[in-house]
């Protein structure tokens, strides 16, 4: 029996297809994906990482964004589930996290550190080419029911075709323009919450917490605004001015 | 291959060109001898760099062989071509068929391209992130779509060209421990900290990344570790270079 409401499940879809016809911002899908991917099957915390041309694996979005979150995403750029489901094309599944110092010497004690105890892995596929891998955290030991298994892979799904948006899949080098555009604009993200932290004297996390508000507040793109940011802050006066003291 | 040893193997292969009476002094030397290089490694006719800013005059400023500092200027006459959209969409422009694609999207350059062989045209932006310096154009004689394997390389030539820009004359000489820093400098704290110092000193992404990465070089630092301290607000750079 699937853990998930099918009455959520149904507002998650059309939510997601929306973003497929709005304008659309790569970044804030992925966003969604992952928060909407971690919400439905109740995991801690659902980052998704795509490949670069040399198949090291970037970080695009996470549900939750904390350094420390960040950097148990950084470490799978060398090791860890991500990079094992991205290798094989195959789903990974850990039931509990203690048990796989072995495999992942790096990775395994930075997660049980932070906190969590299994991780899932699911492939995100295109034709027969796997362009990168969707993590789902939990912080209790144990395996996804079968169905909520089915729905998150159904949600990488989404987002792998969600790269290839409103232009035709026609064109075989669309997918390497697309992807590499993609990891670029999430470095602007970077970029941006560094310029936001030092205007505001904040952190970057807290940076990132301004970004996002003031994007959902207005309806705007996280990776346009981003981008806007680290190129011309000062026609963002509301994002970009620090606040009187 | 990893990524670390595709990158040492760019390098290399660009540290081998030999300089000719020819080269422009500095970068711009080093970046005709990226071009030879890539010309030699890539299935190609012919590769270009071309710098490009806004506000100011694009400059084709190398290119593999006599073909390519042709084709590479014709973009610039035409005010159109492969390299300025690269730059503009912050996106590689990957065009397989010169004459069936691109006759509407750059009606004076397409068949000015064709004219001097080329079939083919690939560009890949100079970029990290929101930091843009121009980009690289290859160029073929035969339509048809790059291998991967050669895609990939052909992305690692233009970020190995980037890293060398934002380097300045450092890049000519440099050898395995710079490599190895920007290895490690592909971390999201290497762009907070660049965001930071952006901020701070009041100045562009590309400036804010070479200044990062120069105060680590000079003080043979990890740019890594001098990021976290900037983030952490123990490291201010000083606004004056």
């Amino acid at each position: 029996m699937t853990t998930i409401a099918s009455d959520r499940l149904a507002e998650v879809l059309v939510e997601v297809a929306d973003t497929l016809v709005d304008e659309f911002d790569l970044i804030d899908f992925l966003q969604r994906v992952t928060t909407h991917a971690s919400d439905l099957v109740a995991a801690r915390i659902c980052g998704l990482m795509l490949a670069d041309h040399r198949g090291r694996l970037q970080l695009m979005a996470a549900s939750e964004e904390r350094a420390e979150m960040l950097e148990l995403f950084q470490v799978q750029a060398d090791e860890g589930p991500c990079q094992d489901c991205f290798r094989d094309g195959e789903p990974v599944i850990v039931t509990d996290l203690r048990t796989t110092q072995d495999r992942w010497p790096q990775f395994a004690p930075h997660a049980v550190a932070a906190g969590f105890r299994s991780v899932h892995a699911f492939p995100m596929r295109l034709r027969g080419q796997v362009i990168g891998a969707l993590n789902m955290f939990g912080s209790d030991a144990g395996q996804m029911e079968d169905a909520d298994v089915r729905v998150v892979q159904a949600l990488a799904d989404i987002a792998t075709i969600g790269l290839l948006q409103e232009r035709a899949i026609t064109r075989a080098e669309l997918l390497t323009e697309q992807l590499q555009a993609a990891l670029n604009s999430r470095i602007v993200i970077e970029q941006a919450k560094g310029v936001l932290a030092q205007l505001h004297g904040e952190s970057p996390d807290e940076a990132f917490a301004r970004l996002r508000a003031y994007c959902r507040s207005r309806g705007l793109g996280l990776g346009k605004v981003a981008y806007t940011v680290t190129t011309d802050p000062l026609s963002l006066p509301d994002l970009t001015r620090p606040a009187h003291s | 291959m990893t990524s670390f040893e595709e990158a040492v193997r760019v390098r290399e292969l660009i540290s081998q060109e030999t300089p000719t009476e020819e080269d422009k002094p500095a970068v711009a030397g080093w970046l005709q001898r990226v071009c030879r290089a890539a010309g030699r490694d890539l299935p190609a006719m012919g590769v270009g760099i071309s710098l490009l800013s806004k506000g100011t005059d694009p400059l084709p400023v190398a290119a593999s062989n006599e073909m390519s500092v042709l084709v590479e200027e014709l973009q610039f006459v035409m005010g159109e071509g492969p390299c300025i959209d690269a730059y503009a969409s912050r996106s590689p422009v990957l065009v397989p068929d010169l004459e069936a694609t691109a006759a509407t999207t750059w009606p004076g350059y397409a068949p000015a391209a064709h004219l001097h062989g080329v079939r083919a045209v690939f560009a890949f932006p100079l970029q990290i992130g929101a930091a843009r310096l121009g980009a690289l154009d290859v160029y073929r004689e035969h339509t048809g779509n790059l291998s991967p394997d050669a895609l990939s390389r052909a992305l690692t030539f233009a970020e190995v060209a980037m890293q060398g820009l934002l380097d300045g004359g450092r890049a000519t000489s440099s050898g395995g421990a710079d490599l190895f820093d920007d290895m490690q400098g592909n971390r999201f704290e290497v762009y907070q900290a660049q965001g930071m110092i952006m901020a701070q000193l009041d100045i562009s992404a590309e400036e804010a990344l070479m200044r990062l990465r120069a105060y680590a070089y000079a003080r043979e630092r990890r740019a890594i570790d001098v990021a976290r301290e900037v983030i952490a607000r123990k490291l201010t750079l000083e606004s004056d270079a």
